[in-house]
C-alpha cells in the first residue's frame, strides 16, 4: 500500500519537470561555482609565486608556480566542461525563458565567451610554455588569464544580476521583445555590486582553498619553506579580501533592501511590514506566518537597512505581496538559514584573517599556533560553504521569479517530462567527476611529494638556475615505484 | 543585419566543425588504436597534438549557443525543446570527454589511463554523432517554429539525421587523421605519419560514400535543402568536393601540408553549403532568418562582440597555434619525476 503510494507520488513528481529542472540547474551550478574561484584567482596566485621565482631566483616558489599550473590545468578543464553544460542547460531546462528573453539575457554571454576564449588560450600557453619560453615572456603569458578571468566572471554575473534587475528592453503587447538597449542590459542596476561581490568571493575562496591544503600539509609535519610560501601567498590573498568583501556585501544587502524588498524580507525573516525590526539569528518561519525560535537582536535589521534612520527604518514584510509572488515558507527558511551561514562564516573567516594580519604586523611572520593551522586547514571548505550559502540567498531569495517581477520559474521551464532522468544522469556523472577530480589532484600531490623535485636537465627556464640542478640530481636517485 | 549574423553563425559552425571536429576525430582514432601496447604510440601522438588546444577549440560551441540564443531566441527555444535528448547526450559526452582527457594525462597507472582513455574516446564519437544528427533534424524540417517542441525521438533519429550524424563522425575522423599526419611528421614520428596517412585516405573515401548516400536521402526526405544544394549552394558544394578530391590526391602523394588546407576547406565547405542550401530559412520551411532575428540592439551588440573577438581572441589564437606548431609548448610544465607513466602497472 505504502509502496504503491510512493510509486504514484514518484511518477507524479517525475512527470512535472519543474522541480527536476530546478534541482538540476541548482546542482550543476553549485558544482561549477566551486571551480570558478580556482579559475579566476589561482592564476593570480601562481603569478605571484612565478614573479618571486624569477625576481629572486627562489627555487621553492618556482616549484610551487609550476605545480600550481599543473593542478590549474585539471581544475580549469573540469570548470570548462561543467560551464559548457550550463550553456546547454539554459536551453534544455529553460527554453521558454530563453525563447522570450534570450535577446536581452543572452547579451552578457557574448562577452563572457570572448573572455573565456582569451582565458582558455592563455591558460594553454602558460601551462604548456614552462620549458621553452623565456622566463619573463612566460610570466606575461599568464597575465591575460588573470584579467580575462575577472572580466569573464563579471560578464556572467551581469546576466544573473539582470535576472534580479531586468532592464534594457521594450516588450510589446504580445510579450515579444521589440527593442534592446545592450548597455542597459549589461550595466543593469544590480550588476556592479553583485559582480564585485562574486569576483572578491572568487579570490577569497580560491585563496582559502589553496591555503587550507598547505595548512594541512604543515599540520602533518611538512613544515618546510615550500609549504610556508604556498600557504602565505594564498592565505594573504584571501585575508586581504575578507574585509573588502564584508563592505561590498553590506552594500549589496542594502541594494536588495531598496530594490528586492521581498527577497530582503526572506533574508531577515520579516513576515509583516514594520519598523524596529529585529535581526533574527537562526529561527524559522511557520506556516502561520510567525517566527519560531531564533535569537532576536532588537532593532538591528532596521538599523542595518538604513543607519541614517536607525531603528525607525521600515522593512517591508513578506505579506506585502500575494502568496504566489513571494518565496514559499520553505524557501524563506532556506534563504534565512543560508544568510546566517554566510554572514556567520564570513565573519569567522574575517576574524581569522585579523589574527593572521596582526601577527604579521607585530612579529613579521605567520602565526605558529597549531590552533591557527587547524582552523586554517578548514578555511577552504568553510569558504566554499560561505560562497554556496551566498549564492543560495540570491537565487532562492528571487523565487518564484526567474526574471524578477516579470516571469516565473514555472513559466520558463521545459515541458519535457524526462528531466528527472537527465537529473539523475547528471547527478551520477558529476558525483563521479567530483570524486575523480579530488582523487586525481591528490594523486598528483602525492607523486610530487614522493619525487621531491624536477627530473635532471628538465628544470623550467633551463639551466640558469644552479640551485635547481643540485636538488634535481638528488631527486633522480629516488626510485619511482 | 540578420543576414550578417546568420553568416557569422555559419562561419562559427564551420570553425567548430574544423577545429573542434578534429579534436573529436582524434578521439575516434584513440578509440580504434588497439590494445594498450599497440595503441601506445598513436595515442601519444594524439595526446601531444590536441593537448594544448582542445579547451580553446571548445569555445566555438559556446559561441554558437550564445549567438543563437541572443540573435534567434525563439528558434533556439524550439531547437532545444525538440532536440532535448541529443543535446543532453552531447552535454554529458562533453563532460566525460573533456574531464577524462585532462585526467588521463595526469594519472600514471595503466588501469586508470585505460578507464579515462576509454571514456574520452567513446564520448568523442558520441558527441559529433549527436551534433550531426541535430543538424540533420533541423535541415529536414523536424524542428517547428514558435518555441514549440517537435517529436523528441524522430526529430533526430530519422534517415537524414542518421546520415548527417555518421557524416559528422566520419568527417571529424578524416580531419583528425589529416592533421595527425602533419603533426606526426612535425614531431619526427615518421612511422606514425604513415599510420595516420593510411587512415586519412580510408576515412576520406568513407566520408565520400556517406556524402553520396546523404544526397539521395536528402533528395527523398529534405527536398528543400536538396534543391538548395543543387542550385544556390551548387558552387560551394562543388568547391567542397574539389577540395576533398584534391586533399585525397595530395595524401596519396604524401603532401601533408597541402592536404591539410584542402581537407579543412572541404569540411568547412559542407557546413557552408548546408547553410546556403537552406537559405533563407533558419528552420526549414517554417521560420526564416529575418523573421527569427532579435531586435537590432542585440544584433549590433553581437557584431561588436565579434569585432572585439577579431581584435583580442584571434591574435591570441594565432599565437597559440604558432607556438604549438613551433613545438614551444611541449607539455604541461616540466616533467616532474613522479609524472612518468608507469607502463608495466603500478
Amino acid at each position: 500500500m505504502i509502496v504503491s503510494e510512493t510509486v504514484t507520488l514518484a511518477v507524479a513528481a517525475a512527470v512535472n519537470p519543474v522541480p527536476w529542472a530546478r534541482a538540476q540547474m541548482a546542482f550543476t551550478l553549485a558544482f561549477h561555482i566551486i571551480l570558478v574561484p580556482l579559475g579566476v584567482s589561482w592564476a593570480f596566485m601562481t603569478l605571484i609565486a612565478n614573479y618571486r621565482a624569477i625576481k629572486r631566483g627562489d627555487h621553492d616558489a618556482l616549484v610551487l608556480a609550476q605545480r600550481w599550473s599543473k593542478y590549474m590545468a585539471v581544475t580549469f578543464a573540469v570548470g570548462a566542461v561543467t560551464g559548457t553544460v550550463l550553456s546547454f542547460e539554459f536551453g534544455l531546462l529553460w527554453p521558454r525563458f530563453m525563447g522570450i528573453y534570450g535577446d536581452a539575457f543572452g547579451i552578457p554571454f557574448a562577452f563572457e565567451g570572448l573572455f573565456f576564449f582569451t582565458e582558455a588560450i592563455f591558460v594553454a600557453i602558460y601551462i604548456f610554455g614552462w620549458r621553452r619560453l623565456k622566463p619573463w615572456t612566460h610570466f606575461w603569458t599568464g597575465v591575460p588569464i588573470v584579467i580575462a578571468g575577472v572580466f569573464g566572471a563579471i560578464s556572467v554575473v551581469a546576466a544573473n544580476a539582470w535576472m534580479n534587475a531586468p532592464a534594457g528592453f521594450t516588450m510589446n503587447a504580445n510579450g515579444e521583445i521589440t527593442k534592446v538597449e545592450p548597455l542597459e542590459v549589461i550595466f543593469n542596476d544590480a550588476m556592479p555590486l553583485q559582480a564585485a561581490h562574486m569576483v572578491i568571493a572568487a579570490y577569497l575562496v580560491g585563496g582559502f582553498l589553496v591555503a587550507s591544503v598547505y595548512a594541512t600539509g604543515m599540520l602533518r609535519g611538512r613544515n618546510d619553506r615550500y609549504h610556508r610560501i604556498g600557504f602565505t601567498i594564498a592565505f594573504t590573498v584571501a585575508a586581504i579580501m575578507t574585509p573588502i568583501q564584508m563592505g561590498v556585501g553590506d552594500a549589496l544587502a542594502r541594494w536588495v533592501y531598496a530594490n528586492q524588498p521581498v527577497k530582503f524580507a526572506a533574508i531577515e525573516l520579516v513576515p509583516t511590514t514594520a519598523s524596529d525590526v529585529p535581526e533574527t539569528l537562526l529561527g524559522r518561519l511557520t506556516a502561520a506566518g510567525t517566527i519560531s525560535g531564533g535569537i532576536p537582536i532588537p532593532g538591528l535589521a532596521s538599523w542595518l537597512s538604513d543607519p541614517a534612520t536607525g531603528k525607525s527604518t521600515v522593512v517591508q514584510g513578506l505579506d506585502s505581496v500575494p502568496v504566489d509572488q513571494r518565496p514559499t515558507v520553505r524557501e524563506t527558511d532556506t534563504v534565512h538559514l543560508a544568510w546566517d551561514v554566510m554572514v556567520g562564516l564570513g565573519t569567522a573567516l574575517f576574524l581569522l584573517s585579523v589574527w593572521y594580519g596582526v601577527t604579521w604586523l607585530v612579529r613579521h611572520r605567520m602565526p605558529k599556533s597549531r590552533w591557527f593551522l587547524r582552523i586554517a586547514a578548514c578555511t577552504g571548505v568553510l569558504a566554499v560553504i560561505t560562497m554556496e550559502a551566498g549564492w543560495i540567498v540570491t537565487e532562492v531569495g528571487r523565487q518564484p521569479w526567474i526574471v524578477y517581477n516579470r516571469m516565473k520559474v514555472e513559466q520558463a521551464a521545459t515541458a519535457n517530462s524526462g528531466v528527472w532522468i537527465t537529473f539523475l544522469a547528471v547527478f551520477v556523472l558529476y558525483a563521479a567527476l567530483g570524486v575523480t577530480t579530488i582523487l586525481v589532484l591528490r594523486g598528483m600531490s602525492r607523486r610530487f611529494r614522493r619525487a621531491g623535485g624536477f627530473v635532471e636537465g628538465d628544470t623550467p627556464y633551463g639551466p640558469t638556475e644552479p640551485a635547481a640542478a643540485g636538488e634535481a640530481s638528488e631527486a633522480v636517485e629516488e626510485p619511482t615505484p | 543585419m540578420s543576414t550578417t549574423i546568420a553568416v557569422v553563425l555559419l562561419l562559427a559552425l564551420a570553425a567548430y566543425a574544423v577545429f573542434g571536429g578534429a579534436d573529436f576525430g582524434a578521439g575516434f582514432w584513440d578509440l580504434t588504436a588497439g590494445g594498450s601496447q599497440r595503441g601506445a604510440q598513436p595515442r601519444a601522438v594524439i595526446e601531444r597534438s590536441i593537448g594544448p588546444v582542445w579547451e580553446a577549440n571548445h569555445v566555438w560551441l559556446i559561441f554558437i549557443f550564445v549567438v543563437t540564443w541572443s540573435a534567434f531566441p525563439s528558434a533556439y527555444a524550439s531547437i532545444m525543446l525538440t532536440m532535448f535528448v541529443p543535446f543532453t547526450l552531447a552535454a554529458l559526452g562533453i563532460v566525460l570527454r573533456g574531464a577524462s582527457f585532462a585526467f588521463r594525462k595526469v594519472v600514471v597507472t595503466l588501469r586508470s589511463r585505460r578507464i579515462f582513455g576509454g571514456a574520452f574516446a567513446l564520448s568523442s564519437v558520441l558527441v559529433p554523432f549527436c551534433m550531426g544528427a541535430i543538424a540533420g533534424g533541423i535541415a529536414s524540417g523536424h524542428v517547428p517554429s514558435g518555441g514549440k517542441a517537435g517529436d523528441p525521438i524522430d526529430s533526430w533519429l530519422n534517415p537524414v539525421s542518421l546520415v548527417t550524424g555518421i557524416l559528422a563522425v566520419v568527417a571529424a575522423a578524416y580531419l583528425a587523421a589529416v592533421y595527425l599526419v602533419w603533426d606526426s611528421r612535425h614531431f619526427r614520428e615518421y612511422a606514425m605519419g604513415e599510420y595516420f596517412r593510411r587512415r586519412a585516405v580510408a576515412s576520406a573515401v568513407a566520408a565520400a560514400v556517406v556524402a553520396v548516400v546523404g544526397l539521395f536521402v536528402l533528395n527523398a526526405k529534405a527536398s528543400h535543402v536538396f534543391d538548395g544544394l543543387t542550385s544556390r549552394a551548387l558552387p560551394s558544394a562543388i568547391l567542397s568536393v574539389v577540395c576533398g578530391v584534391g586533399a585525397l590526391v595530395l595524401l596519396m602523394r604524401y603532401a601533408a601540408r597541402g592536404a591539410r588546407v584542402l581537407a579543412v576547406l572541404a569540411v568547412a565547405g559542407i557546413i557552408v553549403s548546408w547553410g546556403i542550401a537552406q537559405w533563407p530559412f533558419l528552420l526549414p520551411e517554417s521560420l526564416t532568418v529575418s523573421a527569427a532575428a532579435a531586435p537590432s540592439g542585440t544584433l549590433l551588440t553581437l557584431l561588436v562582440a565579434v569585432g572585439l573577438a577579431l581584435l583580442i581572441v584571434v591574435p591570441g589564437f594565432v599565437l597559440l597555434y604558432v607556438l604549438h606548431q613551433r613545438t614551444l609548448l611541449p607539455e604541461e610544465g616540466t616533467e616532474d619525476i613522479g609524472d612518468r607513466p608507469i607502463i608495466t602497472g603500478g
